[in-house]
């Protein structure tokens, strides 16, 4: 679904990803651990080209997403992007926030995209506060909106930039619930995270960045039990 | 009580006698209109320039239009404004003699410098993750401006416009140099003729501060009142 070929990225001399290749097959859920500095995060937003890659390869669905003649903004169109801060918009209600792009791109018509809105907001127990702005929102339920108005797009991959790292860790429960329940829902999913515990019991592989590359990958229980590289061993024995 | 007789005498010569304050009036409306219109100009030259010294190439240069928002704002600002606007009246519009037309494009384009200097820090102060988040739900560039980044820009922008009107009312007294008869020429004119620079002088700095006043807490209420639906 997405295939990523020797990708590099430097910020002036700092080299960031240092070739990074890697396949992300569908209805895969991939978690990205790594400590901070280890590229994991430039690597994600790489991926719908929030940060444009120096050098490179990235197909999505059969595209060359980083041929420069590639519509991006199209592209985006399918791939759902939920941040680290939320990144509501602030001056819109809720439910705007959920249907501006599906109405501005033309996808829904103006019910359509409401009805959907609420269906989704539902699935989340958050209907009832579609006409609330952003600012009188805890972070928990931010972040759970973030995650519908991504949905509301209809995407066929989910790019999670460290959801959970900005919440008070009562509110990092509610978040993680629906994050499984999109999983189980059968959603190609990558995930930039701290969250361990979500890595073993909702990744289908866990990636192991460091330095700027991937240094090890594998099913989540190998992963946890039997990590091979001295770098991923020590990086486990601090965070567990 | 021949102290108060003498004060009031001066109040009478240079207010009253032969309807004077008619033509303090007449001044204050010159210096409103210069001021207006000055400020309509300056708002749309201004955003014009911000966004132009907004622009970036694909490469993160700066572009063309960027390097001549730059220049523009260099000269305006570099140089005092009571010799660009004898420029323009003695030079680049010398064919025309409407006054009130000459000040008015004066200021608009030197409060323009100012007002694009306003509207790009309005811009900036939007936070980059809204421009993020509205990007990778596939809206375009001009979507993610027009539907969350001005929005939001306008409120933090607006009270300092305001503040620009309110300091233009005063920048304009210098129009008399063009020979427009705003508030402050209508007041020396009156002290030559009523030799007394005092009374004439006074009347015309209190009506400045009452109107300045008037806008300033105007401007108060407006920001209350902005700040307000930031309220959780």
């Amino acid at each position: 679904m997405i295939i990523v070929k020797d990708l590099h990225k430097k910020f002036n001399d700092n080299h960031v990803l240092a070739g990074v290749n890697y396949h992300i097959h569908p209805g895969e859920k991939i978690v990205v651990v790594g400590p901070s500095g280890s590229g994991k995060s430039t690597f994600l937003r790489c991926l719908n080209l929030l940060e444009k890659p120096t050098s490179g390869e990235i197909w999505f669905d059969g595209q060359l997403i980083t041929d420069p003649k590639t519509d991006i903004n199209k592209v985006r169109q399918h791939m759902g992007m939920v941040f680290q801060h939320f990144n509501l918009f602030n001056n819109l209600t809720i439910m705007e926030n959920i249907t501006l792009a599906p109405t501005k791109l033309k996808l829904m018509g103006e019910e359509e995209a409401k009805e959907n809105a609420l269906k989704l907001l539902g699935r989340v127990g958050l209907a009832e506060k579609a006409d609330a702005y952003p600012a009188s929102l805890s972070g928990g339920q931010k972040q759970r909106i973030a995650i519908v108005r991504s949905l509301a797009m209809n995407p066929r991959v989910m790019l999670f930039d460290e959801p959970t790292s900005a919440l008070d860790p009562e509110m990092v429960g509610e978040v993680l619930e629906v994050m499984k329940e999109l999983a189980d829902s059968g959603m190609t999913m990558v995930v930039v995270t701290h969250e361990m515990g979500f890595a073993k019991e909702v990744g289908t592989k866990v990636v192991f960045m460091d330095g700027g590359n991937i240094v090890e990958e594998n099913t989540p229980q190998e992963f946890f039990a039997n990590p091979q590289s001295p770098r991923l061993q020590e990086f486990l024995s601090k965070v567990l | 009580m021949e102290w108060f007789n003498s004060v009031i005498k001066a109040i009478e010569a240079a207010f009253i006698t032969g309807d004077r304050w008619k033509l303090y009036l007449e001044g204050l409306g010159v210096t409103l209109e210069v001021a207006f219109f000055a400020s309509i100009i300056g708002i749309i030259i201004g955003t014009i320039v911000a966004f132009m010294k907004l622009s970036v190439r694909k490469d993160g240069k700066p572009t063309l239009a960027a390097h001549i928002a730059n220049i523009y704002m260099d000269i305006i600002r570099g140089t005092p404004v009571v010799l660009q606007i004898m420029l323009m009246w003695f030079v680049f519009m010398a064919g025309c003699k409407n006054g009130v037309l000459v000040a008015s494009i004066t200021f608009g384009i030197n409060s323009g410098a100012y007002v694009a200097e306003i509207v790009r820090a309005g811009i900036l102060a939007v936070d980059k993750g809204q421009t993020e988040a509205g990007r990778s739900l596939g809206l375009t560039q001009f979507q993610t401006m027009r539907y969350i980044v001005i929005p939001q820009a306008f409120k933090n922008v607006l009270p300092p416009l305001c503040n620009e009107f309110i300091v233009l009312i005063k920048e304009t007294a210098i129009v008399g140099y063009v020979g427009l008869s705003d508030l402050t020429r209508v007041a020396n004119q009156m002290t030559s003729k009523v030799y007394d620079a005092f009374t004439p002088l006074i009347g015309a700095a209190i009506v400045y501060f009452v109107i300045v006043k008037i806008l300033t807490k105007l401007l108060g209420r407006l920001e209350r009142r902005l700040r307000k639906s930031d309220n959780r």
